[in-house]
């Protein structure tokens, strides 16, 4: 049942809405945190599988050291520093898809601690976000619970535990309580993630795929009146899987909480879950500070010291920052902040890169990707992706429009044809005998019955108005069946009207 | 014909090596052996007669298309319980994990194997390794082959009982506050604890991580030092395992040499308090090593006696942790709640736990449980972790004034089954001067210095050495024992009653 909400306005005239994010990454390491088993997605259930990451008795643990590389390189790309000598912890607790029933985590040690990321907004402005800690830890099994109606415990026959997702390498990236973002809590909490998600693929540290679950965001959210000077009691709503649903989820956390604190109700510290489809969050299990993980040093792990040299060498492995990346690419290719701001909302960034690469121009790429694709993208409810357009088939399609072959018209059709899996942009013009015609004698020839069946409008031209030639050129165009060099047209007309 | 059962491991290997006898016959005649005594001893929990000589006959067709083996090849061994098998049922002495068979080995398992070493059976245990006299063990105590009334020393009384018995010529134990010197001391038999991380701990179903080490029971230092060798050195498999070459503890008792050495005699367990004939013997042995050109030295240990209490809480602390994977879904056994018909998760955990665990193990899992708790962390484990800290210094200071150090290695001889059996603390004590090695990870070595006057049984002398030093405790151990077989006219377990044996000896 959902509870009662306020409207959001009205929520945040009263209340500052304070977040703190705490966002799981799977690694993509090819073997596990502790063990030596594969990490692939998708394998038969419990078929990367072994004594230690199954935690049957006697087996033992050994660290990763790519994990912990990926670890130290997302602790600098953070502007972390990165601890000298760390240790693991167990959190000891019980949990039917852990198989030691304690996991292997980093509590009071983290091995990157105090750093920062700042976060682009849509009005371009940027919010600092402080991050507390980034610390590694071992991913859980994943049930099945068979027999029941919704799929959830209750009601289950029985439950089925696949064990190939235990000990996958995570690390937990932990903001310290985030303040002052008033009522643009909700964006600036997507924004953070959505620049989480750019820079650990920029890293190549993970395929941070949310969808698939390698990328979950655990929202806590609390308000605290504007007058006070006290954080409020926080809700957790966890495993938050889409940047729309981070966005959303903490946008009714807030209405929710403002509703029962207008009241005069406590908010009730717990976790939460988040349902899509009904756009609320629930009630899970009360959470205190009393529940008690009886943390301690991992006996059977030696403690992490990574040698400064190889942090410092692991710094120059950095990838550029995506944000100042952005910023010199938009320079390179010229483009306006809206014309940028576009390019980004439609993700086409590194396809323009690519095909400027390639050999098209910054405008023409941009145009392409965010314009005819984009568009049809949307209209059929598909990714561009999926259309099996590569950026060299755009660079090829931009060197015929401005080679002289296509005009921008015939060029739309090209690239339908690619889209439509008919072959390359050069295969379907020849295909469809799309080309510019050439032949300046058939040009000459519809460009004076053009003018000599418009005399009025070949007037205006004669008499200065230029702007009129327009109507000339589109009916030379028609004349000559769409195959003529609009350029080429228009400079004849003139020639012949004004000189 | 030989016994070869009266044999040492070094004996019966150079036996087998020179063809004067085989694999098969040696590990034939101790399968003989336990199932003449075994039933009066229980020194054996499991045996595995088939797998044993199968590897017998494999180590025998190796010989004879002349290929080289290690020292040991051929000589059979028992396994303490608490190391997993793969294919032999591994219980750790508990209900929980009855019939359970491990898919995978040890690796010092996989050692023993690929060394020729056919694996007897596996030996009896307190549960868990909690205990020091095999008492706590789920499948019923073992029982001390010098006295079958009384305890073989704990928690791997099994192993230490199986060689004194004759039952196995060697057997792996292992050491988490005194677990192979304590039962060595009190069966007559000479054991070994290693340098923490000297052998490896994977496979080995943890009590306490940060305590815990495997090593070798036989009954001469030569022995021990040949199986420390086989089933020592760096293992990738467990983090902290010594990435060195296993110290040269052969050849250390090969030389048996002390002259010049520096023993140093601890102050706080220097026998005052422990039984007369211990502590007569303790100084007679500590005359004998000077006799032989050592250097006796007093050092002082204050912090060990807050050992004990330390000890008292890491152990649990680690082991309420280690524990909680026995949960009922996964393996072992499966206990449905008394009157519920369709049992949750948690009832059934539950269930199977109460059943499943035993007394001594449900009191550590508490009091562990507590001393992490939020609150009392700080006060208990953190408060232990310091102490650990200073018994550490404390070896540093006194190693720099001794090569060694040496105590008795348990305050009394064997006691009545069942006599400290209501008295928890009274238990306790009997790892007193066992313990700091545990808590520091220096190597520790129990041999048999003698009988107590009062009771005409067996007594132990502890060596200790540095960290990573391990062969100072074979030097020694075997300089000592030199002197003791000397005196005596031939091992001491000679002297041991004989068993009923169906077989007859
Ligand atoms: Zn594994």
């Amino acid at each position: 049942m959902a509870d009662a909400v306020v409207d959001y306005d009205e929520a945040l005239a009263t209340y500052d809405p304070v977040m703190g994010l705490e966002v799981h990454v799977e690694l993509g390491t090819a073997t596990k945190m502790f063990c030596g088993c594969a990490t692939g997605f998708g394998a038969e259930p419990n078929t990367q599988v072994c004594p230690v990451c199954l935690g049957l008795p006697g087996a033992l643990p050994v660290v990763n050291a790519t994990a912990v590389e990926s670890a130290i390189r997302i602790g600098l790309a953070l502007n972390c520093q990165i601890a000298q000598w760390c240790r693991f912890a167990r959190k000891n607790y019980f949990y039917p898809d852990m198989p030691k029933n304690f996991q292997t985590s980093q509590y009071d040690e983290p091995i990157a601690f105090e750093g920062y990321l700042d976060v682009e907004l849509a009005d371009g402005s940027t919010f600092r976000v402080d991050i507390e800690r980034a610390h590694m830890e071992e991913d859980t099994g994943k049930s099945l619970h068979v027999g029941g109606s919704t799929g959830r415990i209750q009601g289950a026959e029985y439950s089925l535990v696949d064990y190939n997702r235990a000990g996958i390498p995570l690390i937990e990236i932990v903001t310290k309580p985030l303040v002052g973002a008033g009522e643009r809590a909700p964006e600036v909490a997507r924004a953070y993630v959505a620049a989480l998600r750019d820079l650990l693929k920029a890293l190549d540290v993970s395929d941070v795929k949310m969808e698939q679950g390698s990328m979950r965001c655990d929202a806590n959210v609390s308000l605290m009146r504007k007058d006070a000077d006290a954080f409020g009691t926080r809700t957790e709503t966890k495993n938050v899987n889409s940047l729309r649903s981070v966005e959303r989820a903490i946008r009714y956390e807030i209405s929710r909480q403002a509703a029962l604190l207008n009241d005069g109700h406590n908010i009730t510290q717990e976790t939460r879950h988040w349902h899509e489809d009904t756009g609320i969050t629930t009630s899970g299990r009360p959470k205190s500070d009393a529940d008690d993980y009886r943390y301690f040093p991992e006996p059977d792990l030696v403690p992490v010291a990574p040698a400064r040299e190889r942090v410092e060498e692991l710094r120059t492995t950095l990838p550029e920052p995506p944000a100042q990346r952005r910023k010199r690419l938009q320079s390179d290719w010229g483009y306006s902040d809206l014309e940028m701001r576009d390019v980004i909302n439609a993700g086409a960034l590194e396809l323009i890169e690519q095909t400027v690469a390639e050999g098209a121009t910054p405008a023409a790429a941009r145009k392409w990707w965010t314009g005819e694709l984009a568009r049809r993208a949307n209209v059929e409810g598909r990714s561009v992706d999926d259309f099996g357009v590569t950026p060299a088939y755009i660079a090829e399609l931009d060197g015929m429009v401005r080679g002289g072959r296509l005009n921008d018209s015939m060029a739309r059709q090209v690239l339908e044809g690619v889209i439509d899996g008919e072959g390359s942009p050069t295969a379907v013009a020849d295909a469809r005998g799309l080309e510019l015609v050439q032949d300046t004698g058939a040009l000459e020839a519809a460009v004076d019955a053009v003018i000599a069946a418009n005399g009025p409008i070949a007037d205006k031209v004669r008499e200065g108005k230029l702007n009129a030639a327009g109507a000339l050129i589109g009916q030379v165009m028609k004349e000559m069946k769409g195959q003529a060099d609009a350029a080429k047209a228009r400079e004849l007309i003139l020639a012949k009207l004004t000189s | 014909m030989t016994d070869y059962t009266r044999s040492t491991a070094a004996e019966i290997a150079a036996a087998i090596a020179s063809g004067e006898t085989t694999s098969v016959a040696v590990t034939q005649a101790h399968l003989d052996r336990i199932a003449s005594v075994d039933s009066a001893v229980h020194a054996f929990l499991e045996v595995d007669a088939e797998g044993a000589l199968a590897a017998a006959r494999a180590v025998d067709d190796a010989f004879a298309a002349g290929q080289s083996l290690g020292p040991l090849a051929g000589v059979p061994i028992a396994v303490k319980d608490v190391v997993v098998t793969k294919g032999l049922t591994t219980t750790a002495g508990s209900k929980i994990l009855q019939g359970w068979v491990p898919p995978y080995d040890a690796t010092l398992v996989t050692r023993l194997r690929a060394a020729g070493m056919p694996i007897l059976g596996k030996t009896n245990m307190d549960e868990f390794a909690m205990g020091s006299s095999t008492e706590h063990s789920a499948y019923g105590p073992t029982h001390n082959p010098w006295d079958l009334e009384r305890i073989p020393g704990g928690s791997g009384g099994g192993s230490s009982a199986a060689v004194a018995a004759f039952e196995a010529p060697l057997a792996i134990g292992t050491d988490t506050g005194g677990s192979i010197r304590q039962p060595a001391a009190v069966t007559g038999t000479v054991g070994t604890k290693p340098t923490y991380g000297g052998v490896s701990r994977y496979g080995l179903i943890a009590l306490a991580s940060s305590l815990d080490q495997a090593g070798p029971c036989t009954r001469s230092v030569l022995d021990a030092a040949l199986l420390h060798a086989v089933i020592g050195g760096h293992d990738v498999m467990d983090s902290t395992s010594i990435d060195a070459p296993v110290p040269p503890v052969v050849e250390a008792a090969t030389r048996a040499d002390v002259s010049g050495m520096k023993i140093g005699v601890i102050k706080e367990i220097s026998g005052e308090g422990f039984q007369p004939g211990i502590k007569k013997l303790f100084d007679q042995s500590v005359q004998l090593l000077v006799d032989r050109g050592a250097e006796v030295v007093e050092v002082s240990c204050p912090s060990f006696e807050k050992g004990l209490a330390a000890y008292y809480l890491i152990l649990p602390s680690e082991a309420s942790s280690n524990l909680a994977k026995f949960d009922a879904m996964r393996y072992g056994l499966r206990v449905g709640p008394e009157g519920v018909d369709s049992p949750s998760a948690e009832q059934v955990m539950a269930a199977t736990r109460d059943a499943g665990f035993g007394d001594e193990v449900k009191r550590r899992i508490i009091l562990g449980t507590y001393a992490l708790s939020a609150g009392y962390y700080d006060a208990y484990y953190g408060q232990a972790q310091k102490v650990r800290t200073l018994i550490a210094r404390d070896f540093e200071r006194a190693f720099e004034q001794a090569d060694v150090l040496v105590t008795p290695t348990a305050p009394t001889t064997a006691f009545k089954l069942g006599e400290k059996l209501d008295d928890p603390m009274a238990m306790y004590l009997n790892d007193v001067a066992t313990i700091p090695a545990n808590l520091a990870g220096v190597p520790g070595m129990s041999l048999p210095n003698g009988l107590a006057d009062e009771d005409g049984l067996p007594s132990g002398f502890q060596i200790l050495a540095p960290a990573a030093k391990d062969e100072r405790l074979y030097e020694v151990g075997a300089a000592l024992e030199a002197a003791l077989l000397a005196q005596w006219g031939g091992p001491i377990l000679d002297k041991a009653p004989a068993l009923a044996g169906k077989a007859g000896m």
